[in-house]
């Protein structure tokens, strides 16, 4: 415990003092410059023309698909991590589950480029 | 007196902080050089002369470039979430100065040396997304959200190929620990003991996927100037843009660092007869840094459709195949033993 605080202090007291930089980054602005906000300063930028509605619009599925590819392929590094560092000790049944899950997931791959859910146009 | 800083809790407490400190501050003032720098080689290779009014030969441009943004205007964009639209370029900066807790700068220079260090970057990394997305979420303009997806998107494409290639990292030294990987790629043959010998194709995947990662020409889409204006950054002002900009360019040289202690051996001296040290960190990493602003100022901007192309079909199938590729060499060592270190000593 003793041990682990040590190490994760340190991370625990730059993340504090990131936070503190950051806010009086802000906050000398907010201080220091004037502020003069006026109703054609504070409209959304649209290359001169009103903004037409909310910008909170429908967005393409893709970045959606993207995003659950994403999952799928950060969750399969996140397994391989252990693995990985104890790649020198496992014997080679853990070796060949490994591999054998390595190629499960191509072939899950191989199914989405065949399907076409890497297309971009 | 040194009792006082091992055993007590505030001794201890105050060396942290002077420790980090130590990071931060050389950092900011080296990222300031930096900014110059990448100017200077832009311009340079355009023919022009770049910054050069502030200082001797322009040296204290960024720091006047910093008091101009503090004295400017912060400006709310109206139905901006105002609290997200802070939090931010918030997010960005602590996110990208957080993970410099667990890069080491010479053997035991390192502020938190823990056992799953290249994790937490990777992380933290991951994480960086959300300054991004919030950003151009809660500026309530047409540009910065779609900006922010487009950034998003790519920022996630490239994580996948950056994790894969770690792995194979991990495979040949057998440990998490950026120090540990270093002192496995320490050897009689100096330079070509380094991973980026036996880790080649990987170096430029690695090297490719950083500059999508960290939003860098010729990946730079969120900001394409010509399409949208600047991305999720269009409606910052101010500070919180100046956040977003260090955000980024420390999330760059930290790429830097982490090219350098992976596949450059760190702080090992390239030649076996010199002294490791500090010095040969700092210019590799220079080294790295010059490649990420020669590859700015020379290469066109992708088309984003390529880009997801060149993301999911070529850098996933190809580190992927690299992963199967390592495992068998380190588990039955191929080619003498250099993909499995710990079998070679070192």
């Amino acid at each position: 415990m003793e041990e682990m605080l040590r190490e994760y202090l340190p991370i625990l007291v730059f993340l504090a003092i990131a936070i503190a930089l950051g806010l009086i980054l802000i906050l000398a602005a907010v201080v220091i410059a004037v502020r003069n906000p006026d109703p054609e300063k504070v409209s959304a930028y649209e290359c001169g023309f009103n903004a037409f509605d909310d910008a909170r619009m429908k967005f393409d599925v893709r970045f959606y698909l993207v995003s659950i590819l994403f999952i799928i392929f950060d969750l399969e590094i996140a397994f391989l991590f252990p693995w990985a560092v104890a790649f020198k000790d496992i014997s080679m049944v853990g070796f060949w589950s490994m591999i054998v899950f390595l190629i499960v997931l191509t072939v899950g791959f191989a199914y989405e480029w065949k399907k076409g859910a890497l297309e971009w146009e | 007196m040194a009792e006082f800083f091992t055993t007590t809790y505030l001794g201890i407490g105050l060396t942290i902080v002077g420790q980090v400190f130590l990071i931060v501050i050389p950092l900011l003032v080296c990222l300031a050089f930096l900014m110059y720098a990448d100017r200077k080689v832009w311009a340079a290779v355009q023919m022009r002369r770049g910054p050069n009014v502030v200082g001797i030969y322009g040296l204290l441009q960024s720091f006047a470039d910093f008091i101009k943004y503090i004295v400017k205007e912060v400006v709310f964009p109206a139905g901006a979430d105002r609290t997200v639209f802070l939090l931010a370029p918030m997010i960005t900066l602590v996110l990208s100065l957080i993970a410099w807790a667990v890069i080491p700068f010479n053997e035991g220079w390192i502020l938190s040396d823990i056992n799953v260090a290249i994790l937490y970057i990777f992380a933290i990394s991951s994480l960086e997304v959300y300054g991004v997305i919030m950003g151009g979420w809660a500026s309530n303009s047409k540009y910065p959200f779609l900006g922010s997806l487009r950034s998003a998107a790519q920022m996630i494409s490239y994580e996948v190929s950056i994790g894969l290639i770690i792995i194979g990292v991990i495979i040949s030294t057998g440990s998490m620990n950026l120090s540990d990987i270093v002192r496995a790629q320490d050897g009689a043959y100096g330079i070509f003991n380094w991973y980026w010998l036996p880790h080649l194709p990987m170096l430029f995947l690695f090297f490719v996927s950083a500059l999508a990662e960290t939003n860098r020409p010729p990946f730079d889409l969120p900001e394409a100037e010509s399409e949208l204006v600047a991305g999720y950054q269009v409606e910052y002002s101010s500070t919180p843009f100046l956040l977003f900009m260090i955000g980024e360019l420390v999330a760059v040289v930290l790429m830097c660092a982490l090219v350098s202690l992976l596949f450059f051996g760190g702080w090992l001296s390239p030649i076996p007869w010199l002294p490791d040290g500090f010095l040969w960190m700092f210019v590799k990493m220079l080294f790295v840094f010059f490649m990420f602003a020669m590859v700015k100022a020379i290469t066109p901007r992708y088309r984003y459709d390529q880009l997801m192309r060149l993301g999911w079909k070529v850098f996933l199938p190809m580190s992927l195949g690299w992963v199967f590729f390592v495992a068998f060499a380190a588990k039955f060592q191929w080619f003498g033993g250099v993909f499995a270190r710990w079998t070679v000593g070192g």
